[in-house]
């Protein structure tokens, strides 16, 4: 390996791996935000919906959990346009990672809910608060506090499987990697390069999820 | 004068098992009643139907003249919404056997979430309406303490504090001393004894025979979810009239 070879390649393509870096963040953070949104929606409904809801609930999760998340971008960049909806191929990997995320966030969720002793909403019932102001006030800081680390892990595996969005041609992290490599044929040395930044993303954002569950602790 | 508490042949079951057969109970403002009995003989049922925990079947309770829980309209039976069953079950407060104070706030918080989200209090409010409560449970140096930080006496204190800074008509205590160690049992059952002083109607479901002979106005004997026997305390523990109630008795070694 020629480092001083290297060292100047990289001077040269440094700010295309930046941009291949922002992409993946900036669709990641997309995906976990509508993922965590329609995935705790959905946790709720599982937990306390009624029998069809939740029957629709628990297909849904079985079915996207079931599926490997590179086929999920590809139906939704390739079937998603179908129905006449008109999707970029970021978008496409945002609504297939988001449902993905969804699926993970979900099972969290509820989990976390039913892990919330049954004493604690007939403590707050008790007290005469309606059932939005216990899950509001009573239910949802436990189960925040509970299903954390449990998030977080499901953020990182968005930004692994964010690298998917380059079979679609969205030029992320991993697809700019590629059309570096293709051009100066440093293949280990680039490849290395970005797992490192992968590993770098995932792990600010796990030390963040540190940081805030020493927040949340009581 | 006016019942604060009036049931009127209560069933309750959970599906095919009745653990609540028909039980009629009225409770003047001021009297302090003891429900014992043997587990299973639906004594905390009865308690949780009340503060409408529960679901139940057959029959009326009534809080300070007010119907809870359920309406009849056109001949039917209908729960009420939930909205009502919340202001109604505001109308009483309990105290349970796990205390189920919320963990993510002091002892302060757990006092003043019902003022402020049921009540509507100002913050400045709740928390004058908190402290005197807790002052007078005993609590109020550990106002700031959360949950785990304190013993399960103080904890129990905080949770009746919460319940009764609710100036709720009627307080039920579920079991509130079997959770605690020895030691730790006086001081709750103390807190109990001086809100009773003070006149406040009280439901207690307890196993301290003592207590229950010392504090009530009132005693139930409570057996396969009807009211096997009911009357002074000193006339039951002394003379109880029914074989059960003796044999009971006998086995909580109440002298």
């Amino acid at each position: 390996m020629d480092l001083s070879a290297f060292f100047v390649e990289l001077a040269n393509v440094w700010p295309r791996l930046l941009q291949g870096s922002i992409a993946t963040v900036t669709v990641s953070f997309q995906a976990i935000a509508y993922g965590s949104v329609f995935g705790s929606l959905l946790g709720l409904m599982i937990f306390y919906g009624r029998m069809p809801a939740r029957i629709c609930g628990w297909i849904y999760l079985d079915f996207i959990r079931g599926t490997p998340v590179l086929v999920l971008m590809l139906a939704s960049f390739y079937i998603v346009p179908l129905a006449g909806l008109g999707l970029s191929a970021t978008g496409a990997g945002i609504l297939a990672l988001s449902a993905f995320c969804s699926a993970h966030v979900a099972e969290v969720f509820r989990g976390g809910l039913a892990a919330v002793p049954p004493g604690q909403a007939e403590a707050a019932k008790s007290v005469g608060l309606t059932f939005p102001k216990i899950l509001f006030y009573v239910l949802l800081p436990q189960v925040l506090r509970q299903a954390l680390p449990a998030w977080i892990n499901a953020a990182v595996e968005i930004v692994k499987a964010s690298s998917l969005l380059a079979v679609i041609s969205v030029p992320e992290l991993l697809l700019t990697t590629q059309q570096i490599v293709s051009r100066n044929f440093m293949n280990a040395e680039f490849y290395l390069v970005c797992g490192l930044i992968y590993f770098a993303i995932n792990l600010t954002l796990s030390k963040f999820g540190k940081l805030v569950e020493k927040r949340l602790a009581f | 004068m006016n019942s604060i508490l009036e049931i009127s042949g209560l069933r309750k079951s959970y599906g095919p098992l009745e653990v609540i057969k028909g039980v009629d109970l009225a409770m003047k403002p001021g009297e302090v009643v003891s429900i014992i009995g043997s587990s299973g003989s639906g004594k905390t049922t009865l308690l949780r139907c009340i503060n409408l925990l529960e679901e139940f079947q057959g029959g009326d309770i009534r809080i300070d003249g007010q119907l809870i829980g359920y309406k009849t309209s056109n001949g039917k039976r209908v729960a009420l919404p939930e909205r009502e069953r919340a202001k109604n079950r505001a109308l009483t407060g309990m105290a349970f056997q796990q205390f189920n104070l919320f963990p993510h706030m002091t002892a302060l918080g757990n006092v003043t979430l019902g003022l402020r989200k049921t009540r509507g209090m100002a913050k400045d409010e709740a928390v004058a309406v908190a402290e005197k409560w807790l002052e007078r449970v005993g609590m109020s140096q550990r106002k700031n303490h959360y949950p785990i930080q304190l013993s399960g006496g103080q904890q129990q204190r905080v949770a009746i504090a919460r319940a009764i800074a609710m100036n709720p008509k009627l307080m039920l205590f579920d079991e509130v001393t079997s959770a605690l160690d020895p030691e730790l049992v006086n001081e709750v059952l103390n807190v109990i004894q001086d809100l009773a002083n003070d006149g406040m109607t009280m439901l207690l479901v307890t196993h301290e025979m003592r207590f229950a002979y010392q504090v009530s106005s009132k005693v139930i004997f409570m057996e396969h979810g009807v009211i096997a026997e009911e009357g002074d305390p000193k006339e039951m523990f002394h003379n109880p009239k029914s074989q059960r109630l003796a044999e009971f008795l006998g086995k909580s070694k109440f002298q």
